[in-house]
């Protein structure tokens, strides 16, 4: 017994590592299994948009956005989209206004089964991952039928949207809302978000209190988990959707604490349900007419002046903050991407004492980041 | 701007078909920004005075400028305060606008700050000289504020004066120069890499 040494070890977990979600890297100070203290480090995925922004118009910096949450490219292009229009004093026409949210919350759903599916797997759970990517499948297949990318779309355009959607892919859509709800959410819950050894993982692990998530600046899922009600879909609605009836999950503690890992992943599941609610009801209402205006294609040019624009993502509030001086190119962009403020968490969630390093991958795993929109 | 009037006509004609009612949801987010101004800007007007040294409520989104002097109190006041309660710092930013601009060689530090419990929305400015931006630290009020400041210093060389680790978070220890100044001169080289302009 005299042989075995106690002191602490510093261990450097990442870049390249399967459990960090991306290129991030954690230096973690632990005392046998115990973490003591983290240090996050980011900006391996670096590129300075916001300079290469400034070099090319407001037309050619949608397929830049892809790049940022790359999961969720569809909603970021719509925050772009939006905030170009906010600044032109313009509206897109009704149809196109129908076919983003549809888009928006169908690659919602893509890319909370991608938090699903990993999730699983960094708490040791396989099988989820397969499920997942199965029915995530369908839904970029639609997305590829619509606009023939999978993954950056550059869809969303200033001014509507690239493509007019079809009663075909319409079909599709359809088909796979009545696929997926309730069955296949019932099958998620009955496979993994009720499984003992899940819940015994991530009950009371990672708890985020209401003033600690405010504080840190969290937003979306993150912090809905932890019992705030907030979201820009309901609260600053933008698009069209004041139009539709749905709710807002939050976390309550059922399996432990109020913000546990458990409270942010079930946020998610829940809110897959509310996106199919509202793509139903998009579904009934699309109207006919222009799907995009084709001469903000070619030039833009905003009038002189400052927005700041916050739509509703995937892992929280999205923000675009244009400056225009009045010429084809923007001034200055500044984009306040949801996981940047959603890791800047991690350091203290690991500094109670209790955490363990296997906890601190259930808790990487809950905040679900996009290294790519991190770093930007 | 004839642009902006043309295709609002376009978006007239598409929507006959669907008949849409009243503004659309952004003409009504910058409404809601106009309206919290006029209700806001009173109450910093009061307590402040002097210090605010310009408002604008009737842009797309209006904004008091302050006085870098008085930012922690300012700060605090937005935060504490129960008309106010800014319990959410949403983002941090900065715009650099060189000598020969009209903005006469200063850094703009822009303050995005957002209201849980009231549903408000605030963005106030502070001008700081260009050749050295000195501005206190909100991270004790915000702790959003620690990386985003670090951002700021990171690619803008704004520095924030009491922030507990001001170091470089997205580009390397060892990066030279802020990458979003205007006269940022990109590098032909690092650490014998070549770097690779299109």
């Amino acid at each position: 017994m005299r042989d075995i040494r106690t002191e602490e070890m510093l261990l450097n977990m990442g870049p390249q590592h399967p459990s960090t979600h991306g290129v991030f890297r954690v230096v973690i100070r632990t005392d046998g299994e115990m973490v003591l203290e983290t240090e996050s480090h980011i900006g391996y995925l670096h590129r300075c948009f916001e300079k290469v922004a400034e070099n090319v118009s407001y037309v050619q910096v949608v397929p830049y956005t892809d790049r940022m949450d790359y999961v969720c490219s569809m909603i970021n292009n719509l925050g772009w989209a939006e905030a170009v229009e906010k600044l032109l004093g313009i509206e897109a026409p009704e149809r196109a206004q129908y076919i983003r949210v549809m888009v928006a919350e169908l690659n919602r759903i893509a890319s909370h089964l991608l938090a699903f599916g990993t999730y699983g797997m960094d708490i040791g759970a396989v099988t989820p991952f397969l499920y997942a990517f199965r029915d995530r499948e369908k839904i970029l297949k639609i997305f590829e039928k619509l606009c023939g990318q999978r993954l950056n779309y550059t869809y969303v355009r200033v001014g509507g949207v690239s493509f007019d959607i079809t009663d075909e892919i319409l079909k599709d859509i359809e088909d796979f809302c009545n696929y997926f709800e309730p069955d296949i959410i019932d099958e998620y819950n009955r496979l993994l978000s009720y499984n003992g050894i899940f819940i015994s993982r991530t009950a009371n692990v990672g708890v985020i209190p209401r003033q600690m998530a405010i504080g840190y600046g969290l937003t979306g899922p993150n912090l809905r988990g932890s019992g705030v009600r907030r979201d820009l879909r309901k609260d600053e609605p933008y698009c069209i959707y004041d139009r539709f009836q749905f709710e807002i999950p939050a976390g309550s503690g059922e399996q432990g604490q109020t913000g546990d890992c458990w409270d942010r992943y079930m946020v998610r599941i829940r809110e897959m349900t509310q996106s199919i609610m509202i793509v139903r009801q998009a579904l009934k209402g699309i109207p006919s007419g222009l799907h995009l205006d084709k001469k903000l294609q070619l030039k833009v040019k905003p009038p002189k002046g400052e927005a700041y624009h916050k739509v509703e993502g995937a892992r929280g509030e999205l923000g675009f903050h244009i400056v225009s001086d009045g010429s084809e190119k923007p001034y200055r962009v500044k984009t306040r991407g949801p996981s940047f403020c959603n890791i800047s968490v991690l350091d203290e969630l690991t500094r109670t004492g209790k955490c363990m390093v296997a906890d601190m991958v259930a808790i990487i795993g809950s905040l679900d980041i996009v290294m790519g929109e991190v770093d930007r | 701007m004839a642009e902006a009037e043309k295709s609002g006509a376009a978006g007239a004609a598409a929507g006959k078909a669907a008949a849409p009612k009243g503004p659309g949801a952004l003409s009504r987010r910058i409404a809601k920004g106009k309206a919290d101004a006029a209700k806001l800007f009173p109450i910093l007007k009061e307590k402040f005075g002097a210090a605010i040294l310009e408002e604008q409520p009737q842009v797309v989104e209006p904004f008091v400028v302050i006085d870098p002097e008085i930012l922690v109190e300012f700060a605090a006041f937005c935060r504490d305060d129960a008309r106010l309660q800014f319990d959410l710092l949403s983002l941090i930013s900065t715009v650099d606008y060189p000598p020969k601009d009209a903005e006469r060689g200063t850094i703009q530090v822009i303050y995005f700050l957002d209201s849980t419990a009231h549903r408000h929305r605030l963005m106030f400015k502070v001008k700081l000289p260009r050749d050295n931006p000195r501005v206190p630290s909100v991270e004790n009020l915000w702790r959003a504020a620690d990386w985003h400041e670090r951002e700021a210093f990171d690619l803008m060389g704004v520095i924030f004066e009491g922030h507990h680790n001001l170091v470089r978070i997205l580009c390397a220890e060892d990066w030279e120069g802020h990458a979003l100044r205007k006269d940022y001169v990109i590098p032909e080289t690092y650490h014998g890499i070549k770097n690779v302009i299109y």
